[in-house]
């Protein structure tokens, strides 16, 4: 095992500034671990690279999604006023689509803001009430003004006294050990 | 002088845009100190005139329910009356805090973090209260989910082809995507209302509320991508949503309403009112939690500048039609608008006119638009006028159409205005308790903006004031 210890969750260490932090994160993804996070009160600039993390693919999830919203939209109308119950209204033909474009367009748009929602939270393992790294008492000012680098115990580089000293070699103070 | 040293120097003589020398932990202190601390008695005084408010609102909507539309001022040419005014009022004013949430965050102007949140709160609340007018206005309350396409023992439909249907999707997608967008953005904000909680149950309630929200790059990352797609779709809602209303008079055949210029010119109108309602909002909000260093004056000039800019375009519009109304030849196209004008809702015409074209050119004066106390009633000004101009459009056309033996005055009844009176009841008791509970600023956003927040602020040597100051 290594060092490694199932009950650890991770290691956690505070940094001073979002300046600091970004450099930590820089030297922690170079150092070849990659199951850390960088937790901030507000997100940091350049933060993705600095942790080689991939952009978020909601905005792909989202596009796909809209894109039922619109055929589903429209259906809804053509097959309401024009197959289920046909409405005549002043000659006009059943499917047109200019018409039917402002429901259409206001039933995606809100499709596609709960689905963003949703699926922002999702990706995020949220709602989770609880989770271990709000054991540590020091982790309160993370929405305040408070800077933490956490490498979890799941990286295969993970060895807590390692760790422990990479952090510490890298600047970060305050560094407990998060149990699970 | 080069343009790069021209933006060299603007870059230098910005003043910052949050002042007081600020920490992330003083804003931290700033915002979250207001719905930590004891609930001052004024907040008890206002809540109570609200409330009773939003009660007699509740008293109108059931006396009207029991009796009918008769109760109202409604007459036989003039079928919509203040409902419909008011509708359009309420809906107008949300149309500001969209703006500064979703096209200014998508124009980069940083500025608007320090009043997004809480023009956002005034949107939904907005929202909220335009909602029941239409709602209440159909006479028959019990048959309103007619409005909604649901499977029915008739084997109906509505008709998708009607803009007044337009309309009911126009505006719960806008209060659906408003209060997403809103939530979203408090999430990082109610976390950190939970780490500051003392209480069992507040940390709890706040905890459940931020969804157990750690500020993690891994969740900002989704986060930050949400809040720019919610920001994307809610763009386009702040052109479409009065456009759509507009239609509702815009389709029709009566002389002043089928106009084409209506789309354009109400959303206008919508940013104006909204621009001068969150101006309004912000003076007592800032002077009465001392937050005069978050929301500076700078912010409140901005502001200004535009009202000044949509007021002069919604006066353009008053001149167009005057003018299209006279290109056009036809005669009850150039009566209806004589007669706003000159005609027996004159007095409405011209308060309209005053309020919202002559009065907002004050702003022309630099003195005027970075003053409180004028800029404060020069907003009132503006949320008034706005009021009379969709009561000029709804009512005069409505009162003189084709036929001069059809025509009727109007006046409202004590409930008519027991309604419109009560719907600001409901406004302000969902402000106050919003006020009370949440953090009425954005505390994530406004630490983002922050010189200090920019990496490089620290390590950069004498780099330091352009990296934060430009962004």
């Amino acid at each position: 095992m290594n060092g490694k210890d199932t009950k650890i969750f991770g290691i956690l260490a505070q940094f001073g500034d979002p300046g600091e932090l970004l450099q930590a994160a820089e030297k922690t993804r170079d150092a070849g671990y990659s199951k850390f996070d960088c937790y901030s009160p507000f997100p940091i600039h350049g933060m993705d690279d600095a942790m080689g993390l991939r952009r978020s693919p909601l905005g792909y999830i989202i596009a796909f999604i809209s894109f039922f919203a619109v055929i589903g939209g429209l259906s809804l109308q053509w097959y309401a006023n024009a197959i289920d119950y046909p409405l005549v209204i002043s000659g006009k033909p059943f499917i047109s689509y200019q018409a039917y474009a402002p429901v259409g367009f206001g039933l995606t748009v809100a499709i596609a803001a709960i689905f963003t929602f949703v699926v922002m939270l999702a990706l995020n393992g949220l709602p989770r009430p609880h989770h271990p790294i709000f054991s540590s008492s020091n982790f309160e000012k993370v929405t305040d003004d408070g800077f933490f680098i956490g490498i979890e115990s799941g990286d295969s580089k993970f060895d807590t006294e390692k760790t422990k000293e990479f952090l510490s070699s890298i600047g970060g103070k305050n560094i407990e050990t998060i149990n699970n | 002088m080069s343009i790069s040293e021209k933006r060299e120097k603007q870059v230098y003589t910005d003043p910052p845009l949050i002042q007081g020398d600020p920490t992330f932990h003083s804003i931290t202190e700033d915002i979250s100190v207001i719905p930590e601390k004891k609930t001052p008695t004024w907040w008890y005084i206002a809540f109570a005139v609200s409330f009773s408010g939003m009660l007699m609102l509740l008293g109108m909507i059931g006396y009207l329910v029991w009796e009918g539309t008769g109760i109202w001022g409604l007459n036989v040419p003039v079928g919509w009356g203040w409902a419909i005014v008011n509708f359009v009022f309420w809906v107008g004013i949300g149309h500001a805090g969209t703006l500064i949430s979703a096209i200014l965050f998508l124009l980069r102007q940083r500025w608007r973090t320090s009043i997004n949140r809480f023009a956002e709160a005034m949107t939904i609340f907005a929202v909220i209260c335009a909602l029941v007018f239409p709602g209440i206005h159909v006479g028959r309350i019990w048959a309103a989910y007619w409005m909604f396409p649901l499977p029915n023992q008739m084997e109906m439909w509505p008709n998708f082809r009607s803009p007044l249907l337009w309309d009911v999707f126009a505006v719960s997608s806008y209060f659906t995507v408003s209060l997403l967008f809103w939530f979203t953005g408090l999430i990082p904000d109610l976390a950190t209302l939970r780490d500051r909680a003392k209480g069992r149950i507040k940390k709890i309630v706040y905890g459940v509320l931020s969804c157990g929200w750690r500020g993690g790059n891994r969740q900002w990352k989704h986060y930050e991508m949400a809040y720019l797609i919610l920001a994307g779709l809610s763009t386009p809602l702040v052109l479409s949503v009065h456009s759509i209303v507009s239609t509702d008079f815009a389709t029709s055949l009566l002389p002043g309403w089928h106009t084409t210029i209506f789309p354009p010119y109400f959303v206008a109108g919508a940013i104006f009112s909204g621009f001068a309602m969150v101006v309004t909002l912000s003076i007592l909000a800032r002077k009465i939690f001392k937050l005069e260093h978050i929301i500076t004056v700078r912010h409140l000039e901005f502001m200004n500048k535009i009202i000044m800019v949509t007021g002069m375009m919604v006066g353009y519009a008053y001149s167009t039609e005057f003018f299209i109304a006279w290109y056009s030849g036809n005669e009850y196209e150039s009566f209806a608008f004589l007669n706003r004008a000159f005609g027996p809702y004159a007095w409405a015409y011209w308060i309209m006119i005053s309020c919202n074209v002559f009065v907002p050119q004050l702003f022309w004066f630099k003195k005027i638009r970075t003053s409180i106390v004028p800029m404060f009633i020069i907003s009132i000004f503006i949320n008034i006028g706005m009021w009379f101009e969709r009561f000029v459009i709804v009512i005069s056309s409505l009162a003189n159409d084709f036929l001069p033996s059809s025509w009727d005055y109007y006046s409202p009844t004590i409930w008519d205005i027991g309604t419109f009176i009560g719907s600001f009841g409901l406004f302000f008791t969902l402000f106050l308790l919003f006020l009370r509970f949440l953090p009425m600023i954005s505390i994530t956003e406004v630490k983002g903006v922050l010189p200090q927040a920019d990496p490089h602020f620290h390590h950069n040597g004498k780099d330091n004031g352009k990296a934060g100051g430009q962004g």
